[in-house]
């Protein structure tokens, strides 16, 4: 695979663009892999990517339904931040996000990291003790985050309204490495780095059913025909009890719509992004100039990636006191997701009853910022079988043994 | 937007004015069960991609729990009845069966 560069583009400059080649092929499904990967979102690419990268495991099928960064990868706000309560989650939050700093140019890709600071406004005394003790956490942590007043709020962010009636800002926990990415790009540039490696990526291909022979897996049915395997690796996001169901086992997970929205394109007001969780709110603004907004999840299972009509108005009644200018402005689209949430809001990367059977789920309205370590960490799983530092704590078990790793008093909203 | 009826106060309510409650007919697990099948009771769920069985409160009306049974692909509502109960009622089932004949079941 050619390497993308500023002579590739010269070069093609004076060739009418006519020898680009595909990012990735469109392959036929060999009969047999050493590991699946079932959804073709961010993590289960990263996931492939590093079982080649890490492990030298290359004899890999990507399997995905639709078309792949086409799930919730392709549907986020791409806020990326580490700045968690809980160690295990800062650990592969912080993974993550130090993979994305030099994501661009290990896969030759551009996924456009923007680090440019990320606030978690706190508008209630009870958030400001919380950040505050996150900041601490984070110290300990070796993960940079700080807590400005308001006044350096105003400073970063001009049109915020500090002093509104219900919910005045009082402060907010600063992450300046934090920022976004173009979500497409993060799994374009995944799919091309597996591709590169000989990587079977298999588009319009939903596995149907799961077969297992003494306990350990052997082969999926999907609507290409069927495909042997000695590991596989559910991916799924929302799919994710669908496909557990199909393994035989039951997971700690209920899937719910979650939806965002943008406006018209408007000339650059906000450089930062900004989470409002008290309000259940957050904003950023897009390269082409849409503020990208979204909210709360709707409270019931749903797997129709349409959410409830009331969420997008609580979420832009919220903003408008704090951000008044958004009452200008009209919006554009709206749309939803299907998004895995567990109990204690924590992922998991754990083994499964089934052997050779690995699940990386969970992730909920926050995974975006996540796919790099935890690709990282699920490629450490699959190949030796037992999870690795980064994953250790995300297992299954932990909801028997009663060890949350609990994020859902920690954020509280979104994300 | 959803809209459920509910079944004691007979309002056909809107989803702002009920309470979703999560997976309906859970069976808690006795004093002599197995830590598996505590853990299954507490955090395992269906999530079925098709028929849900669903408490709801219907929180700014009469403040009485009902349970829905629902589809959640389409949002097709099947019907409600009072939470009152351990299983669903058979003319649901059978309305259900009529409906989607591949159905496993609601257990
Ligand atoms: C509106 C919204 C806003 C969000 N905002 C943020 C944010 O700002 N920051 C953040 O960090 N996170 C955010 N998230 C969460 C984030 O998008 C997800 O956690 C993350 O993208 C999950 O990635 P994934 O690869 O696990 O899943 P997905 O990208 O959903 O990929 C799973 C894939 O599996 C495929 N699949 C399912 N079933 C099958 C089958 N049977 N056979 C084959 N393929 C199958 C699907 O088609 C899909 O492509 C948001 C989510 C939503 C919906
Ligand atoms: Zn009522």
């Amino acid at each position: 695979m050619r390497r993308y560069s500023v002579f590739a583009i010269a070069r093609e400059a004076m060739r009418y663009h006519e020898g680009w080649e595909r990012a990735w092929p469109a392959p036929t499904p060999k009969p047999r892999y050493d590991v699946i990967v079932v959804g073709a979102g961010g993590h289960g690419l990263a996931t492939a990517y590093y079982l080649g990268k890490n492990f030298g495991i290359t004899n890999v099928a990507v399997i995905e339904k639709g078309w792949l960064g086409g799930g919730n990868t392709g549907r986020n706000t791409t806020i990326i931040r580490s700045n968690y309560l809980q160690d295990p989650s800062s650990a592969i939050y912080e993974k993550a996000r130090s993979l994305y700093e030099g994501l661009s140019r290990d896969l030759n890709y551009n996924v456009m990291f923007s680090p440019r600071g990320l606030l978690m406004l706190a508008q209630t005394e009870h958030e400001v003790r919380g950040y505050k003790r996150t900041v601490n956490a984070n110290d300990l942590q070796g993960i940079e985050t700080r807590w400005i007043g308001p006044q350096e709020v105003k400073d970063l962010v001009p049109m915020i309204n500090l002093h509104g009636p219900r919910y005045p800002v009082l402060g907010a926990l600063l992450q300046e490495r934090g920022g976004t990415a173009r979500h497409d790009a993060v799994a374009w540039g995944y799919a091309r780095g597996c591709a590169a490696m000989g990587m079977h990526i298999l588009q319009n291909c939903e596995v149907t059913a799961i077969r297992s022979e003494n306990g350990q897996v052997s082969e999926v049915e999907t609507t290409r025909g069927t495909i042997g395997c000695k590991k596989l690796a559910i991916v799924v996001a929302g799919h994710s009890s669908v496909m557990a169901e199909k393994a035989g086992f039951r997971l700690p997970v209920e899937s719910m719509a979650l939806q965002a929205l943008v406006s018209e394109p408007i000339k650059p007001m906000i450089d930062v992004v900004v989470m409002a969780n008290t309000v259940h709110g957050y904003l950023s603004q897009s390269d082409k100039g849409e503020l990208v907004i979204g909210g709360g999840t709707d409270g019931f299972v749903n797997y129709s990636q349409r959410g409830s009509w009331q969420h997008v108005e609580e979420t832009i009644r919220a903003l408008i006191e704090t951000f008044p200018p958004i009452s200008r402005l009209r919006m554009l689209r709206q749309w939803g997701g299907i998004v895995d949430m567990t109990g204690d809001r924590s992922p998991i990367l754990s083994k499964t009853p089934v052997g050779n059977i690995f699940i990386n789920c969970g992730w909920g309205t926050g995974g975006f910022k996540a796919i790099p370590g935890s690709g990282w960490a699920m490629a450490e799983l699959v190949a030796n079988g037992e999870p690795g530092p980064l994953a250790a704590d995300f297992g299954l078990e932990r909801f028997r043994e009663g060890r949350f790793i609990d994020e859902s008093v920690a954020a509280g909203v979104a994300h | 937007m959803l809209r459920l009826t509910c079944p004691h106060c007979g309002v056909t309510a809107e989803e702002t004015e009920l309470t979703p409650g999560g997976e309906a007919h859970l069976r808690r697990a006795g004093p002599d069960a197995t830590d598996a099948e505590f853990e299954s009771y507490l955090f395992a769920r269906k999530n079925p991609k098709g028929v849900v069985f669903e408490r709801w409160r219907h929180a700014h009306g009469c403040g009485k729990w009902f349970i829905a049974a629902r589809h959640s692909v389409s949002w097709q509502v099947f019907g409600t009845y009072p939470a009152q109960t351990t299983e669903p009622p058979a003319d649901l089932i059978e309305t259900i069966r009529a409906a989607i004949p591949t159905w496993e079941g609601w257990q």
